[in-house]
């Protein structure tokens, strides 16, 4: 157990520090400097601006002191955001992404995997036919023309929510509806299908046979066995959603994390990049490591093993 | 070759974190525009007897970015324009009339040379009530130009009318008592410049030349917190949420205070242009637009029939032109350069692509710009009509270019321009003109802005997209980017009579001789050298409620929203 806690923890370490030099490198290859502007500022000044953060240094330089930095927890400040803390503006933007995040996901698991058990209950009728049409639809349509559709429709049309603005808990709703409606469409398919699955597996049958009630059969069984599947996805999205979404964050004009990396990337926020870029591996690198550990959990067949020496 | 690397390289960054960590949505890059149209409010004339003041003063808007810093000495772009104007006071303020007003300054003497100022100022207060004095000015003028302060201040260069500034700043003089700015007393002002400088009173109404409170010595954080924000203007900064929200308060220290009506002033901030004019539709804005917001160009016809009353369009003294690599093949040929000059309808470009009722340009400086006596417009008592759109004379000059360079065939061409669809549309009207007129295929190549800026700079390009925006309201800030040897001089345009009447205008009193030696060197730098492609003038557009009145608009489009007030409604 500890072995295999200790072999997982120094592959994580392999890979952001591979994610920390590759991301590095290639941002400083990339034509610009976070200095670059239309209006040219006398030579003078940008030699000082360069000497004061660093950037006049040879490249390798930069990433070993960048390196060191890094061993003792600082991400500097930002380059474009004057003065302002890499990690506290990381802390602000992610919280606003994640507060959201969160709202969708339990939002999408609770309708998604409403609307596939409802489907695959009542296979080849109406409501099956209804459901997946709502789920084709939710992948095929991309989440900024969702967007746009419901501040039309849901603001524009029928007042009911604000366009834009992010205060009060009603403003959450649309950005919440954008944001899981492809994952609710993704999880009531997965849903539908591994149900239907269940539904005419042997020990369904058994259990009927048995004499055992419709509800019991229903949660003892079918949606236990069911949902599996559906827990597997629930990982990858979840990082994807509290990464935060640039397009929703754009739109509804959410402080979120999504919209600052790419605005760093823009700009060439340098330090603002990195933090970004090492915040996201770290938290992607955690939530791979709690859905290892929570498989074992569910499946008793995975055992955590430490690998084979030789 | 280069630049497909830099594609790819890019490319391959945004790929590297996407695959990596699976997390990150799409791609919007959304700088790039310094000089797309800002904004406009009509000015509007106060108080008409029977106008009634809404219960609710509270200003609601859009801005399209969030104030990279509110540190007057810092900042350099039109969002903190915007925020420095409501939370800080200068020597001088800009009225409704585009005069320059008292500000913390009561009135002034200018010294019959032109070269000394004397600021009287006014008993005013910080937000925390400590009176504001001329030391307060000194103190923020020194710290743009410390060459000790950190980051190094980017718009130093704007102090430099100062006497020894420059010299100061580039650490040749350390001693700061031997640059034109002292403190006579508590509320006496001095200031001497290197040269008469028309219009350096009103610079005096420009961030950069904002006092700064004391107390933000040794506190490099004091920008980022509205706590540490101890300002002296009109509103105070209460509530600031990155990226998604910002909020003014109406400042009751602020020496006026008595003829600011609003409150509060609200600010949502997102960036998409679509959604700032839903917003708009829906009542939760009172503005939408310019400078600090954003209007699509194609729903533009559109608003104008649906909106009469709230739309605003208004000319500001920006161009939209194409530079020529004035060293790069073909181009390094004038008659090439006026032949694809003159191959093109301008017109054609604003009636039918920019949507925005733009005027089509013939030469290099704006309408708006002011001229030689007070009241007068530089581009009215010079017009533009260096050169006309002539498409048997174009093809004429281009064969007879083309014999002087001994081309049997045109080498090929690429027109660059930064990632934007309205970019992106006016490259492809126009290649498809010269496709045409001259029957020359162009190839157009859309950059990244980093990508772009820098292959512009370094002459890596042979055409390529621009747009110029005044730093101050003179012909100077449109003329000198083209002298030998200026940074901004991307067309390496090296012609050394231009560079004399320049000098002489630098040095020059007399207002009319200065006004001809501009209008010398723009007809060599259009009539004689074309060396920059005058395409269009701007325009600005704007939403807004006829209840919104009291904005002060400036020549270049920049909106003062301080003396704002709302109507009943």
């Amino acid at each position: 157990m500890v072995r295999y806690f200790l072999n997982k923890f120094f592959y994580m370490l392999v890979s952001i520090l591979i994610l920390i030099t590759a991301t590095f490198f290639l941002m400083k290859a990339i034509p610009g400097d976070p200095f670059m502007s239309e209006k040219k500022v006398p030579p003078e000044v940008q030699a000082r601006l360069y000497q004061q953060y660093g950037l006049d240094q040879p490249v390798w330089k930069q990433y070993l002191k960048y390196m060191g930095n890094i061993a003792q927890g600082d991400l500097g400040i930002s380059m474009k955001q004057l003065n302002q803390d890499v990690s506290g503006l990381i802390g602000k933007t992610f919280s606003a992404s994640l507060k959201l995040g969160l709202v969708a996901i339990v939002v999408s698991v609770v309708i998604g995997v409403l609307l596939g058990m409802l489907a695959a209950l009542y296979h080849r009728r109406l409501i099956d036919n209804l459901a997946m049409v709502i789920a084709v639809l939710g992948i095929a349509v991309p989440g900024f023309l969702v967007a746009a559709l419901l501040q039309y429709v849901f603001s524009y049309k029928l007042h009911m929510f604000r366009v834009m603005g992010f205060t009060g808990p009603l403003d959450y709703v649309l950005p919440v509806a954008a944001l899981s409606f492809q994952p609710i469409a993704f999880i009531a398919r997965l849903t539908r299908s591994s149900m239907l699955e269940v539904l005419h597996a042997e020990y369904i049958k058994t259990a009927k046979a048995k004499g055992l009630s419709w509800a019991q059969i229903m949660f003892k069984h079918v949606i236990r066995n069911g949902i599996m599947p559906v827990v597997t996805y629930v990982g990858p999205m979840t990082a994807n959603i509290v990464t935060g979404s640039v397009v929703i964050e754009q739109i509804f004009g959410i402080g979120g994390i999504g919209k600052q990396f790419v605005q760093a990337i823009g700009v060439r926020d340098y330090t603002l990049i990195m933090g970004i870029t090492i915040f996201y591996g770290v938290l992607l690198m955690l939530a791979r490591f709690a859905t290892d550990i929570l498989y074992v959990f569910i499946d008793p067949r995975v055992k955590l093993v430490g690998r084979k020496e030789g | 070759m280069k630049k497909s690397k830099s594609l790819l390289l890019m490319i391959a960054l945004v790929l590297v974190i996407g695959t990596a960590l699976a997390g990150c949505g799409g791609n919007k890059a959304n700088n790039g525009n310094t000089a797309s149209p800002t904004n406009a409010a009509g000015n509007t004339n106060t108080g008409s007897g029977d106008e009634k003041l809404a219960a609710d003063q509270t200003l609601r808007l859009n801005m399209s970015a969030d104030v990279p810093t509110f540190d007057p000495g810092q900042a350099q772009d039109s969002q903190s324009n915007v925020a420095l104007k409501l939370m800080y006071e200068g020597l001088v303020r800009i009225d409704k009339d585009g005069k320059e007003g008292p500000g913390v300054a009561e009135k002034w003497d200018i010294s019959a040379d032109g070269l000394v100022y004397t600021f009287h100022l006014r008993d005013s207060q910080w937000s925390n009530g400590d009176p504001v004095t001329a030391n307060d000015f000194v103190f923020a003028w020194k710290r743009v130009l410390d060459p000790a302060t950190v980051p190094a201040p980017p718009y130093a260069q704007q102090l430099y009318y100062l006497k020894n500034a420059e010299q100061f700043n580039k650490g040749e003089i350390k001693d700061f008592s031997q640059v034109g700015v002292k403190a006579v007393d508590e509320h006496t002002l001095e200031v001497t410049l290197n040269n008469p400088t028309a219009y350096f009173l009103n610079l005096m109404s420009f961030y950069t030349y904002f006092p700064v409170h004391k107390s933000v010595e040794g506190n490099e954080k004091w920008a980022t917190d509205p706590k540490t924000m101890i300002t002296n203007g009109p509103f105070t900064l209460t509530n600031w949420i990155t990226g998604q929200s910002v909020e003014y308060t109406k400042n009751d220290k602020y020496w006026d205070k008595d003829d600011i009506k609003l409150n509060k002033i609200t600010a949502t901030i997102v960036n998409e242009a679509s959604t700032e004019v839903l917003s708009y539709k829906n009542g939760e804005i009172d503005r939408a637009g310019a400078p600090n917001g954003d209007i699509p160009p194609d729903q533009i016809p559109v608003l104008k029939n649906e909106l009469p009353d709230d739309f605003t369009l208004k000319a500001i003294a920006s161009i939209y032109y194409y530079e020529f690599n004035t060293k790069a093949e073909p181009f390094d040929n004038a008659k090439i350069r006026k032949a694809f000059s003159m191959a093109i309808s301008r017109q054609d470009i604003v009636d039918k692509v920019t949507l925005a009722s733009q005027v089509p340009a013939f030469g290099y400086i704006p309408p708006g710009i002011k001229g030689a006596s007070e009241g007068s417009e530089y581009r009215n008592d010079y017009k533009d009509d260096f050169f006309k759109e002539d498409y048997t004379e174009a093809k004429k000059l281009l064969e007879e270019g083309m014999k002087e360079k001994g081309y049997t065939t045109l080498p090929p061409v690429t027109l660059i321009y930064n990632t934007s669809e309205g970019h992106k549309k006016i490259a492809l009207a126009i290649a498809d003109m010269w496709k045409k007129n001259l029957g020359i295929d162009v190839k157009t190549e859309n950059q990244e802005w980093g990508v772009f800026i820098k292959n512009r700079q370094n002459g890596d390009y042979q055409v390529a997209r621009a747009g110029w925006n005044p730093d101050y309201n003179d012909p100077m800030t449109f003329l000198d980017m083209w002298k030998t040897g200026n940074g901004n001089n991307d067309i390496k345009f090296d012609n050394a009579e231009y560079n004399k009447l320049l000098d002489d205008a630098y040095k020059e009193v007399d207002n009319t001789k200065r006004m001809e030696s501009f209008h010398k060197a723009e007809e060599i730098l259009i009539k004689d050298e074309m060396g920059v492609m005058p395409i269009y003038y701007y325009t600005q557009v704007s939403l807004q409620k006829p209840y919104l009145k009291g904005l002060v608009s400036q020549y270049d489009g920049t909106v003062d929203y301080s003396k704002a007030y709302l109507l009943e409604h």
